[in-house]
């Protein structure tokens, strides 16, 4: 035999993979989701005016210097309500996404390294519920146990349940059907071991990608609860309940509607733009 | 006569999202006499799919001809109009696929499918068409020519399909046929019949092509000329005859040792060592176990061998042999029903949960796809070690010192070692993956189709290290392999797996000696040679080429009679055929005796399904 | 097992799986509606009401029997029609709903009649032309409605077509169905809203389906065969598609109960989603319960559909 089939030279050997560049519309994204999350954490802070302040007697005042965004039906700065609902939006559906992908992502887990009975009895039960439009289950829910942020949070969490073990669960069994869990198995490792080790570390990525859908989706739903009249109460207000307490004003063209409904718009496409062009995901 | 193809400085390049280049063509330059087979062959990313396609002007998304010129009789093919290449497309150049199983539409029937390009060509009328289809199919021995076309794809067993896509290019009488390795994914006794069917017609028809291939010994066969392509640039270009007698090229020449790897030299008998490994009478499959102690569906009846310590057994049998089930029944991943394995002497439990520590450590796996087997998100120092704390508790420095010690064994630069596996070369990763089980420090590894994804001149390297790792450490190894000439290289005994049935087991050179189970027959009688004229002069074998069934009216019968041409009617259907010895020193599973066998070798007749 | 009693076996499993759905469904709305605090009777009579007249209609509403009494009794209730009486304005349901659900059907017909057509021509023609301006257009614009609240292009809608233009009243009190031009002035702004999301995801859906499919071997080689333009689409994209497509038409048209909620508390359309936001406010419990089952089941036959679509999609089972 020749000698060049003896070994591959070692100079040869390593290629790096690339690092892929953030598309433009994934930067928007960015820096959308990065100036809401501030806002949600500082924006009570940096109104113009106190939020629930009356500055305007008239109430749906149009856009004039000192109140960008004119005044709402009781005649308070929208602009300075927007920057304080941030909170109230962001706030529980970040908490409700995160126990939905905790739970969710715990029980598909489990159920694709143990399988058997136990996955079907999950999947099946995870199917039933999944078939249940969201925010139907959102107005019996409210209407059977009130409304209050505890009950809103827990509603939206175990409604995106599903949705995260769906997606947590076919990852995972890809991942548990590659040979390299099979090394493991094959050498006697433990499951908590084949779960944490072996499976997990390769989920990170698109599962990070459907915590950002999740969060969008629970947003929407929450905002839309309180658009209802049905989520976050008076005196507190988020971004819907404003759009739903100011939708009289569009009879008289006031936009004190609108620019609620815009930042929640912004927040959600932001997400998403942030979500599809996250590097190394197919279009 | 003025060449049909004429091909000067072509240069294609691969171009990303962002327009940067990468040239995957350079500078290729050839022509295609008209009648005349050129052959292109080349390894896995050589360029040779790419340049075959710019024959019919076409790029695939992500690549681009940069340069050069493509002339089909006299006209530029760079830059036609896309009108043009249409009508080009299927009336004057036709392509077959590699996989026709993916290339017809699975939601239309086969015939209209194969009149198609006739029909949109306005050549003929729907029915002169389907008439001269009819004539293709039986011309390239396709069972039941007339009624075959009203089948639906996946009705049909991978190599009619071949069959049927070439009858497809063929049906317009294009000028230029572009083969693209159209016998790579069929099963090597599969492989023989469309070969001689396609070469049937090539000739008769005086078809010219160009026939792309990764195996010399396929295109040999078939091809006038040969072009060898490496990494996109051309190596050599030749007569057949002459480039496979006299290579000037030494990458052609590494390709042909490659190719043909030597046999390793004989070792002392079996007989004089103890077994490290014994099967018996072992019976495996999926689903659940039935009252009569077999499960729901049977892949493994009966088999039984052994492995002396410090040598190899090759399994060979084609795809649905079985041949990975019991590599994962030996290593506990799927309890068998009946049977026992035994490894020094102590019986090994049937399922992994209840294997000790030290049992699970003296049996290693090799998996055959290192790009699954090696999980990406760990670096190879994690992947090695892992297996170094968890059989031998090493950690900290002892640790990566044998990590280390470990590349070093498989020939790996220690700079890998904190390189993840994306990082690697195919080569590279199997040898990591081959270094993983090692750290176990097994006394049997069993290796799963190691070589095959792996290019030839890479995967003979693999085999070559496998074999000194061997007589370093003493392992033994169960050596599994659809490629007889892989287990000729590495192997001191063979067993061949048909079906699930053991057919024929022996030192390695009784697949090299006369008289043969029928089916061992077959198998040696497949693999081309490696010379010119091998296909019209091999004489023919037992066994029918046709596909595997594995549905049997009889769970005694022999699994291979529907295939075997010297079956007894009403016994081999019916009885579970005896194992009988052969003065050859091999063990045959057959109905027919040692004289019979030698005396029908004559008779044998080389029908086709 | 044969092809023909595989898709049986196949419809015949789905088909039990909706109904245990349905069946857990109304456990569950059940027990939600009953743990609610307070007691219903109190409620209806309000604080100043005797222990006896209490207890009369405890007895009158069986609201003295055990739990699993009442709920076999409300289940039957509601398979034979009988879905009891709305507590705030003492009518029954069936009557309250039944004026209310030409109103729904109008305005889910007027939507998917519109959706439907335009989602599918516009998926079809970006997923032949992917990567064209056109294509990068459309996706952008559909996932940014896809991704916005309902309320926010109901609110938009709102302000331009009946605030600034003054095209369509803002408000529909009722859809007149009386006259051509009264049906389109009523219909017209709720319809659009309620479309935007719908037509997005089905051009999302069919989009992703096509590509899919055009992206296989047997469409490269139907090109290099010289097939192009309709005959492609025709002969080899579509009827592969068909089953994702069908697939995700389904799954969109479920997304018009969600809309439905939303645009018809914009636009005051009195269609049964209002009817459920309302008594949902006021607690009205039997209107809960018989709004959500109706809901849950429209849902869940359009659910079933599209799994049923899906599996048609596979070729093996659909050529025999």
């Amino acid at each position: 035999m020749s000698s060049t089939v003896e070994r591959e030279p070692a100079h040869v050997v390593i290629k790096r993979p690339r690092r892929m560049p953030i598309p433009l519309l994934g930067w928007v994204g960015i820096v959308v989701v990065a100036f809401w999350l501030i806002m949600a954490v500082f924006g009570p802070m940096l109104t113009p005016h106190p939020a629930g302040e009356v500055i305007d007697p008239d109430g749906f005042g149009p856009m004039v210097p000192g109140m960008w965004l004119g005044s709402d039906v009781l005649g308070r700065d929208v602009l300075s309500r927007i920057m304080a609902g941030a909170q109230t939006t962001v706030g529980p559906a970040i908490a409700a996404t995160l126990l939905a992908v905790f739970i969710g992502g715990t029980l598909a887990l489990a159920a694709a390294a143990v399988g058997g009975w136990i996955d079907t009895a999950l999947s099946r039960t995870m199917d039933a519920v999944i078939s249940v439009p969201s925010l139907l289950f959102g107005l019996v829910a409210v209407a059977a146990l009130g409304v209050s942020v505890p009950v809103l949070i827990c509603t939206a969490g175990v409604i995106y349940v599903p949705g995260a073990f769906r997606i947590w669960r076919s990852l995972a069994v890809n991942v548990n059907a590659m040979d390299y869990v099979s090394v493991a198995r094959e050498r006697g490792e433990g499951m908590p071991y084949i779960m944490r080790r072996e499976i997990l570390p390769n989920l990170l990525g698109p599962v990070l990608a459907d915590c950002g859908l999740r969060f969008v989706f629970a947003v929407l739903l929450l905002s839309s609860l309180s658009f209802l009249g049905l989520g976050i109460q008076p005196p507190d207000a988020d971004w819907g309940s404003m759009v739903r307490e100011n939708l009289p004003g569009l009879i008289y063209g006031a936009p004190a509607a609108i620019f609620p409904a815009a930042a929640l718009a912004t927040l959600t496409i932001g997400v998403n733009l942030l979500v599809d062009n996250l590097p190394g995901r197919e279009r | 006569m003025r060449p049909l193809v004429e091909v000067s400085g072509l240069h294609i390049a691969a171009v990303d999202g962002r327009g940067a280049q990468t040239p995957i063509v350079k500078d290729v330059s050839f022509d295609i006499a008209p009648g005349e087979v050129l052959a292109l062959i080349g390894q896995s990313g050589s360029g040779k799919t790419t340049i075959a396609l710019s024959l019919m002007g076409y790029a695939r998304d992500g690549t681009r001809i940069t340069g050069g010129s493509v002339k089909l009789d006299g006209t530029e093919l760079r830059g036609l109009p896309a009108r043009a290449l249409q009508q080009l497309h299927g009336r004057d150049v036709a392509y077959v696929p590699q996989s026709a199983a993916a290339s017809f539409n699975p939601s239309r029937r086969l015939m209209p499918q194969v009149i198609e390009s006739a029909v949109v060509h306005g050549l003929m009328t729907r029915r002169e068409a389907e008439a001269k289809a009819i004539a293709l199919f039986a011309e390239l021995a396709l069972p039941d020519p007339a009624n075959v076309g009203n089948r639906y794809p996946h009705q049909v067993s991978g190599g009619q399909l071949q069959r049927l896509i070439a009858a497809m290019a063929l049906l317009t009488s294009p000028r230029l046929v572009i083969f693209d390795e159209p016998t790579t994914a069929l099963d090597v006794t599969t492989q023989i019949g469309v070969l001689r069917a396609f070469k049937r017609v090539v000739r008769e028809h005086g078809v010219t092509a160009l026939y792309v291939s990764h195996d010399l010994a396929v295109v040999a066969q078939i091809a006038d000329r040969i072009l060898v392509l490496n990494q996109g640039e051309m190596q050599e270009i030749g007569e057949a005859e002459r480039l496979i007698s006299a290579p000037s090229h030494a990458y052609t020449r590494s390709l042909m040792a490659a190719a043909r790897p030597p046999e390793r030299n004989e070792r002392p008998a079996a007989e004089e060592r103890k077994p490290l490994l014994q099967v018996s009478a072992l019976t495996a499959g999926y689903g659940r176990i039935g009252t009569n102690g077999m499960p729901l569906i049977p892949v493994l009846h009966d088999i039984s061998f052994t492995v002396p310590a410090g040598h190899t057994l090759g399994i060979v049998g084609e795809s649905g042999s079985g041949k990975s089930t019991l590599a994962r029944v030996i290593a506990g991943l799927l309890p068998q029903a009946k049977g026992t394995v035994t490894l020094d002497g102590a019986t090994l439990p049937p399922s992994l949960a209840r294997r000790t520590r030290d049992q699970l450590r003296q049996i290693q796996f090799v998996h055959q796809m290192a790009d699954t087997a090696l999980n990406p998100s760990h670096t190879v120092a994690e992947i090695l070690g892992r297996p170094l704390t968890f059989f031998g508790g090493l950690r900290g420095r002892a640790r990566d010192r044998a990590v280390a010690e470990l590349l070093d064994m498989v020939r790996l630069p220690a700079a890998v070692m904190h390189q993840r596996p994306a990082s690697l070369s195919g080569g590279q990763k199997q040898r990591a993956n081959l270094a993983r089980a090692l750290a176990a420090r097994p006394r049997l590894l069993l290796c799963d189709e190691v070589t095959s994804a792996l290019d030839s001149v890479v995967g003979a390297a693999v085999l070559k290290l496998l074999a000194e790792l061997q007589s370093e450490l003493g392992l033994s190894y169960v050596f599994i392999s659809h490629d007889i000439s892989t287990v000729r290289a590495i192997c001191d005994q063979v067993m061949v797996l048909y079906a699930g049935q053991m057919m024929e087991r022996g030192v390695r050179r009784v697949l090299s000696s006369t008289p043969r189970h029928p089916y061992s027959d077959l198998l040696v009688n497949s693999v081309p040679e490696l010379r010119t004229g091998w296909l019209d002069e091999i004489e023919p074998a037992f066994g029918l080429e046709s596909e595997v069934t594995t549905t049997f009216p009889n769970a005694r019968a022999c699994a291979f009679f529907p295939r075997c041409s010297v079956h007894i009617p009403g016994r081999c259907e019916r009885d579970t055929p005896p194992i009988q010895h052969l003065s050859k020193g091999a063990d045959i599973r057959c109905h027919r005796s040692e004289n019979e066998l030698r005396a029908l070798a004559g008779t044998a007749v080389a029908a086709e399904v | 097992m044969r092809p023909a009693l595989a898709v049986t076996g196949f419809l015949l499993k789905r088909l039990l799986f909706a109904a245990g759905t349905l069946l857990a469904v109304s456990l569950a709305v059940f027990a939600a509606t009953e743990i609610l605090p307070g007691d219903v009777a109190g409620a209806v009579l309000g604080q100043s009401a005797t222990p006896e007249a209490l207890a009369a209609l405890r007895a009158s509403m069986h609201l003295d029997l055990p739990a699993s009494v009442r709920y076999l009794h409300w289940l039957g209730g509601m398979v034979t029609g009988d879905v009891g009486h709305s507590l705030v304005n003492n009518r029954p349901v069936s009557e309250l709903i039944g004026s209310r659900l030409p109103n729904s059907l109008l305005l889910a017909g007027a939507a998917t009649a519109f959706c439907v057509p335009i989602g599918l021509l516009l998926g079809i023609c970006s997923a032949m032309r992917p990567t064209s301006v056109f294509d990068r257009v459309t996706s952008v614009a559909t996932l940014s409605i896809v991704a916005v609240p309902e309320f926010f292009i109901g609110t938009l809608a709102v302000l331009v077509f009946a605030v600034n233009l003054r095209w369509f009243p803002a408000l529909t009190l009722s859809p007149r169905i009386d006259s051509v031009e009264g049906f389109f002035r009523s219909m017209t702004l709720p319809v659009l809203s309620l479309s935007g999301i719908i037509i997005a995801q089905i051009m999302r859906m069919t989009r992703a389906a096509l590509l899919d499919v055009l992206r296989r071997p047997y469409v490269e080689m139907a090109r290099l065969k010289g097939v192009v333009g309709a005959r492609l689409v025709l002969f080899y994209a579509l009827p592969n598609a068909l089953g994702p497509i069908a697939n995700a038409l389904a799954l969109s048209l479920s997304h018009l109960l969600g809309g439905a909620i939303i645009i018809e508390t914009i636009f005051n359309f009195p269609g049964l989603a209002k009817l459920l936001v309302d008594a949902v406010s006021t607690r009205d419990m039997p209107l809960v319960q018989a709004c959500t089952m109706l809901f849950c089941l429209a849902y869940l036959i359009l659910g079933t559909l599209a799994d049923i679509a899906g599996m048609l999609a596979n070729p093996r089972l659909r050529a025999s």
